[in-house]
C-alpha cells in the first residue's frame, strides 16, 4: 500500500486524531513497557501523524504495548495513543504470514496453571 | 433479584475458585445468576479497532440475550467484564459497527447497547449494597491486611468502564472494609501485570507483576485481592512471597459459604 494511504488507513481504523496531540510526552512517561520499546507512544503518535510509518511496523515495540490504557486514560488531550498502536499492529499481522506468536510454540509457552485467558488474549493480539 | 451471568472460559478451567465462590456468594446474599445459554468466549481483549467486527459478535450475542431478558449482565473475570463493557458502548455509540453487527446477528430487534452491565463488585456495591454485605458477614477478616489490586481491565478506558475514579478508586477498598478487614493502598494498584504479553515474553510480564508486589509489600500487604485469573498467573509466577486471592473467595469466607 502507498504510504499516504497506509496512514490514512491506520488513522481511520483507530479513531485517533493525532493532531490533537501536544507532544507532552505523558503517554511514555506512564507507559509501564517504555523500557522494552524503542518507539514509544508518544512516538507512534508523532510518527503515524508524519507517515514515517515503516519503521513502526518492523519495530518489536508493537508486541510489547500490554493494552493496559494507562496512556488512554492520562493522556491531558485524550489522543488515545494505545489505538493507534493496536492499529499500525493491525496493519502488520492481517498481512499473509504475519502472525506474530507461531502456535506450534504454544504447548511450550504454557504450563498447568496458564489461564485460557493468557492463550486467546495473546492470539487476539498476535496473530490473524 | 435475578442477573444474567457471563462466566467466561477460564473460570470453567482454570479458574474454577472465582466462579464457584462467586455463585456461592451470590446465593447468600439472595442473588440468582441465571447464566447465558450457550455462551462463548469473550476473546479476552477487545480490539480497538472500529473495522474488526467477528471477534466482538460472541459479547453482543451474550448482551442481547441479557436484554431479551431485561436483566443487566454480570461477569466476575475483570477481562470478560471489559470486552463486554466495552462492545456494549460500540453498539451504543458506534452506528457503524452496530449495523454491521446487527446484520450478522439476525436478532428479532435490533440491539443498540440496552443492556446494563455490571462486574461483580458493582453488584456488591450497586444493586446490594455495601452495607448489606456487611451484615451478612459471618466471619470478620478482622485485622487482615488486604491490598486491593485493580490492574488496568477493571477500571480503563475510564469513559466506558465508569466503575470508579481510573486513578484513585475506593470500589475495593470498601469492600474489604464490608468484609471487616483492612484496605492497604499502595502506587501500583492500578498498574497493569504483564497481561497477555506474558505469553511473548516472560520475563517482561514478571518485571511488571513483581513491580505491583513490591508494592503491596512495602504498603504493609499480608494478601492481594484480584478478580482477574490472568493477573493472578502473572503475581503468583513474579516468585513473589505475597498470597493472591481472588476476591469472590475472600467473599465466600467472609460470608462464612466457603467450606463444602
Ligand atoms: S500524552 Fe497525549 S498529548 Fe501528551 S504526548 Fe502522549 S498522546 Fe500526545
Ligand atoms: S496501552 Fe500500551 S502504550 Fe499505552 S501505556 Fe499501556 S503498554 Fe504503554
Amino acid at each position: 500500500m502507498e504510504n499516504k494511504n497506509l496512514r490514512e488507513e491506520i488513522i481511520r481504523r483507530s479513531g485517533v486524531n493525532p493532531l490533537k496531540c501536544m507532544r507532552c510526552g505523558k503517554c511514555s512517561g506512564t507507559c509501564p513497557a517504555y523500557d522494552e520499546m524503542e518507539y514509544h507512544p508518544h512516538q507512534f503518535v508523532y510518527m503515524v501523524e508524519t507517515g514515517d510509518i515503516e519503521p513502526l511496523m518492523n519495530s518489536k515495540s508493537l508486541y510489547k504495548c500490554l493494552t493496559c490504557f494507562a496512556c488512554v486514560d492520562r493522556c491531558p488531550r485524550g489522543v488515545e495513543p494505545a489505538k493507534l498502536i493496536e492499529s499500525v499492529r493491525l496493519s502488520v499481522i492481517r498481512q499473509q504470514g504475519n502472525n506474530h506468536l507461531n502456535t506450534d510454540t504454544i504447548p511450550d509457552i504454557i504450563d498447568e496453571e496458564m489461564p485460557q485467558q493468557a492463550i486467546v488474549t495473546a492470539l487476539r493480539k498476535y496473530n490473524k | 433479584m435475578k442477573v444474567s451471568y457471563f462466566p467466561g472460559c477460564t473460570l470453567r478451567t482454570k479458574a474454577k475458585q472465582l466462579d464457584k465462590y462467586a455463585r456461592r456468594a451470590a446465593e447468600a446474599l439472595g442473588v440468582e445468576l441465571e447464566e447465558i445459554e450457550n455462551w462463548q468466549c469473550c476473546g479476552g481483549a477487545f480490539t480497538t479497532s472500529t473495522d474488526e467486527i467477528a471477534t466482538k459478535l460472541s459479547s453482543v450475542r451474550a448482551l442481547n440475550e441479557a436484554k431479551v431478558k431485561g436483566q443487566p449482565l454480570l461477569s466476575v473475570c475483570s477481562a470478560c467484564h471489559n470486552v463486554l463493557k466495552q462492545t456494549n458502548d460500540a453498539m451504543k455509540n458506534n452506528a457503524d459497527f452496530a449495523f454491521k453487527a446487527n446484520n450478522y446477528c439476525e436478532f428479532e430487534e435490533n440491539y443498540a447497547g440496552e443492556t446494563e452491565v455490571i462486574h461483580y463488585l458493582e453488584l456488591l456495591r450497586d444493586k446490594i449494597g455495601f452495607d448489606k454485605v456487611k451484615e451478612a458477614v459471618k466471619n470478620p477478616l478482622t485485622g487482615k491486611k488486604v491490598a486491593a489490586y485493580y490492574g488496568c481491565l477493571l477500571l480503563r478506558p475510564g469513559k466506558v468502564l465508569q466503575m470508579d475514579d481510573v486513578e484513585n478508586p475506593t470500589i475495593m477498598e470498601d469492600f474489604i472494609r464490608a468484609l471487616g478487614a483492612d484496605p492497604v493502598v499502595y502506587p501500583y494498584r492500578n498498574e497493569c501485570c504483564g497481561g497477555y504479553v506474558v505469553m511473548d515474553d516472560k520475563e517482561s510480564a514478571k518485571k511488571k507483576s513483581s513491580k505491583v508486589l513490591e508494592s503491596a509489600r512495602l504498603a504493609g500487604a499480608e494478601i492481594v485481592l484480584t478478580a482477574c485469573p490472568l493477573c493472578k498467573y502473572n503475581l503468583e509466577k513474579s516468585g513473589m512471597d505475597m498470597p493472591v486471592v481472588y476476591l469472590t473467595e475472600l467473599l465466600a469466607e467472609a460470608l462464612g459459604v466457603k467450606e463444602d
